[in-house]
């Protein structure tokens, strides 16, 4: 634990350092939050039916996404675990096979944490004061932003567990990129950041419910404003933690697989 | 010029080394703007329309900006990519060649993968065109070819800018992506539809304008008007190159006097 | 032919901050140092001539490097070489000179190594039958025939350095700057290396300025050494001269019938001693070589004598450490 404290120390040290790289970040996202928010403002001017979420309750959502972004993301934009894992490091790594796929969770999971730790408070502070109808708001009861926090925590750690199939199919199989891109890029519909999951028509809400993929952020989003009451966030903390669970155990596996045959064929 | 297409023709060859590789890129590449595309869809289907804009009006919009931009992407990489030209000490090797920096950073890289989103706007833009009722005239067609190679000049320009950055700070150039990126993704709607001042800043300053609604209302028939005065507005966008070109001369003679 | 003046040239350094507190204070503002890269620079080199232009790290060498190809432009100075301002006519100027930069290859990484050339060869547009005639010697010369089909990626090093010498060539430049050509080469390559930069200086008259920290290229290749130290010229002159007051120590091992008797030979330091060796330093500056070997001579039954110059690194060690850099 302390080594990830320092971790977490030291890379949000070299995040200072890189002042504008840090500024420059977060107005990308608000920019792309302001476009997003501005053509929902424009499509529910004239709606012809009532949509199924409320402007205000999409405008949280928005900004939730992109504080959170990190959060959602399946392919980490962030090349530095990247290269690390790439530059050959990972032969030292696979001497310990026991514990790797912990020591590989722990160090996404990490990595995940500490980028998002840099970005998502100036961006969710920011946005409170924003202009209205642009601003963010507070969740409708202290409950339900305890569940918030209870689905958000979840939601990570079932990201982490699902692109561990991505890093594990890339790094250890070498896999070509090409159809490790296209499948995070479904993975990130599915978690409604191309489009909002309840704006969706009803078949596909219906994959998005089955995919875990909503249940990193669409999930604890909604319970956040309230969209999703907090009888139903109860039931979907408990899916959550049955999707967790499974993942990481048909992740474990499929790592255990792989590796042998890597071992077996002399790596 | 010339020397041009023999660039492309090496990076044609160094990439097609890497086949299987290319093709998934390029699929990944296709995939990518057709997600953004199904969700315009979808939202469609809940909304019905946009601010008086329906939605093969806005898939019209959608494919010439993202065709603009796959066609900019293509031939302006090596300005995208500037960052690493200059970190590696690259750019020095393009000083000591005997041709200007301009040809040679635009020659230095050309992703033939980028052609994914290149059919996918493709694609799109035949869609909308056949399912639109537009009255056809050659002044209509011509207008429609200008507004996308002027798309194409925005974007190199804003490449050419951000590129320009690098010669004083590598860092922070993630903001560019907010006028390349953003850029994209807010010109795919019809400008109009946004607040008066993003509209505005977008067609004075960056002047996506001139390639999306100002023309977009003349060619779906409505607006009236003097005809060759819409042809010449996306014309009159891409001069926008011509300060960007400027900016990159200015800054690579502060380069060459403070070394990197 | 090269001529600088009084060049002169800083740069603005921005000081980075270590520790939390002081990091995040540079997110307001950067504090700045000003480094004198240079002062006061000037020499000439004359068509023909092989110079190594030498110093520590930091001294100055690739400042002077990148105002002489025309990369940078200095704060003062003049300089004038076949005519041309370097940085002011650079398009026209770089026409005629030659960079290998030893750690960045200039080739196109995933294609032939003969699809760079050709590329070359239209961006310095050369025209077809020079290119011929040039490209013939060099891939004869240089022994590249195997190697001119295969991409560049699958080269060794030394094969790869072959191939960016070439390349640097093709289009019949009069000037070569080598910026540690010899880098990370065995040494087989290394002296391959060293042959073909002689021969190209010998009959084709190409000036060639080498920065390297390599001596033993600047003892094979260089006629003329310019020490450069914290930006300022230190020493300008003939290989020779320096040999003579920086390298006049040298080694005689000598073998011998046994002999236990102690040996005092004037003039000269013994080193080691055994029964059947004794291994002595001498200052040429001082003694005669041949003295000394009479003394031995005299004194013992001498089965061999071999005399050992002092290695240049030595040599360049004590110009060093008389400029105090």
């Amino acid at each position: 634990m302390r080594v990830h404290l320092s971790v977490l120390k030291l890379r949000m040290n070299i995040g200072m350092q890189y002042r504008t790289a840090a500024l420059a970040g977060v107005a990308t996202q608000f920019f792309w939050g302001f476009i997003t928010i501005m053509v929902f403002e424009a499509f529910y001017e004239h709606a012809s039916t009532t949509p199924p979420i409320s402007l205000k309750e999409l405008i949280t959502y928005i900004w939730l996404q992109q504080a959170f972004l990190v959060f959602i993301t399946m392919w980490f934009r962030d090349n530095e675990l990247f290269d690390l894992i790439t530059s050959g490091n990972i032969a030292y790594e696979l001497c310990r096979p026991c514990e790797l796929y912990g020591f590989w969770y722990a160090k996404l999971l990490a990595q995940r944490l500490s980028s998002a730790f840099l970005r998502c408070f100036p961006i969710l502070i920011i946005s409170f004061f924003l202009p209205k109808p642009y601003n963010m708001t507070m969740p409708p009861s202290f409950l339900a932003f305890l569940l918030f926090l209870c689905a958000l925590i979840l939601g990570l750690l079932l990201l982490v567990s699902i692109s561990m199939f991505l890093y594990i199919s890339v790094f250890v199989t070498l896999s070509p990129m090409g159809s490790l891109l296209v499948f995070s890029v479904l993975g990130e519909f599915f978690a409604g950041l191309i489009i909002p999951v309840p704006l969706m028509p009803e078949w596909l809400q219906i994959a998005a419910n089955v995919l875990p993929f909503r249940w990193t952020a669409d999930f604890p989003f909604r319970v956040y404003s309230g969209h999703i009451s907090q009888h139903d966030a109860i039931i979907g903390i408990i899916i959550q933690l049955i999707y967790l669970l499974g993942l990481i155990w048909l992740g474990r596996a499929a790592l255990n697989k792989v590796l042998r045959k890597v071992v077996v064929q002399g790596g | 010029m010339g020397i041009y297409f023999k660039y492309l023709w090496i990076h044609f060859k160094s990439q097609m080394e890497y086949r299987t590789s290319f093709w998934l890129l390029s699929m990944g590449q296709f995939f990518i703007p057709f997600t953004v595309f199904a969700g315009l869809y979808f939202l469609f289907e809940q909304f019905g329309q946009i601010r008086g804009w329906k939605f093969f009006e806005v898939a019209l919009c959608f494919g010439i900006i993202h065709m603009a931009f796959a066609l900019s992407e293509c031939f302006a990489r090596g300005f995208d990519a500037f960052s690493s030209l200059v970190r590696n000490g690259e750019f020095d090797r393009l000083l000591v060649r005997p041709r200007t920096t301009f040809i040679q950073v635009l020659g230095s890289k050309f992703e033939f993968t980028r052609f994914g989103r290149l059919l996918q706007s493709a694609v799109v833009l035949v869609w909308a065109l056949t399912n639109l009722d537009i009255e056809w005239s050659v002044v209509k067609a011509v207008t429609l070819l200008l507004m996308m190679v002027s798309g194409i000049f925005i974007f190199t320009g804003i490449y050419i800018l951000a590129a320009t950055l690098c010669f004083w700070t590598i860092e922070g150039l993630e903001v560019v992506n907010i006028f390349t990126d953003g850029g994209r993704e807010m010109a795919q709607y019809p400008l109009n539809i946004y607040q008066k001042w993003v509209t505005r800043f977008f067609t004075f300053v960056i002047p996506f304008g001139t390639v999306n609604y100002l023309p977009l209302f003349y060619i779906l028939g409505k607006n009236s008007g003097n005809e060759i005065y819409y042809m010449l507005i996306p014309l009159a966008g891409s001069l926008f190159i011509l300060p960007c070109l400027l900016v990159w001369q200015f800054g690579v003679k502060h380069y060459r006097s403070t070394g990197s | 032919m090269i001529h600088l003046q009084g060049i002169s040239k800083s740069f603005k350094i921005a000081k980075r901050q270590s520790g939390f507190r002081q990091a995040a204070k540079s997110l307001f503002y950067r504090e700045h140092t000003i480094v004198d890269a240079l002062k006061e620079i000037s020499f000439s080199i004359n068509p023909g001539e092989i110079v190594g232009y030498i110093g520590p790290n930091g001294a100055g060498k690739s400042t002077t490097i990148k105002i002489m190809s025309g990369i940078l432009v200095p704060d003062t100075g003049s300089c004038s070489i076949m005519g041309f301002t370097p940085w002011k006519d650079r398009v026209q100027y770089v026409q005629n000179i030659g960079v290998v930069f030893g750690q960045r290859s200039q080739l196109w990484w995933d294609v032939p190594v003969i699809d760079s050339f050709e590329l070359l060869k239209d961006i310095y547009k050369v025209p077809q039958q020079e290119y011929q005639t040039s490209i013939e010697l060099l891939i004869e010369t240089l022994e590249l025939q195997n190697i001119l089909y295969s991409p560049v990626r699958q080269l060794s090093l030394g094969q790869r350095m072959r191939c960016e010498i070439a390349a640097s060539l093709l289009h019949n430049p009069k000037i070569l700057f080598l910026d540690e050509p010899t880098i990370g080469l065995d040494a087989a390559s290394k002296i391959a290396v060293r042959q073909f930069i002689k021969t190209i200086n010998k009959e084709k008259g190409v000036t060639v300025i080498l920065t390297t920290h390599d001596m033993n290229d600047i003892e094979a290749l260089a006629d003329r050494v310019i020490l450069i130290g914290k930006g300022s010229l230190l020493y300008d002159g003939q290989l020779e001269e320096l040999r003579k007051q920086f390298g006049s120590q040298k080694t005689i091992t000598a073998d011998f019938r046994k002999n236990a008797k102690p040996i005092d030979i004037q003039g000269a330091t013994v080193l080691s001693r055994s029964p059947e060796q004794v291994v002595l330093s001498i200052d040429t500056e001082q003694v005669n070589t041949s003295e000394i070997i009479t003394q031995l001579s005299n004194n013992l039954e001498l089965i061999d004598v071999s005399i050992e110059a002092q290695p240049i690194e030595e040599t360049i060690l004590k110009l060093y450490k008389e400029y105090q850099i």
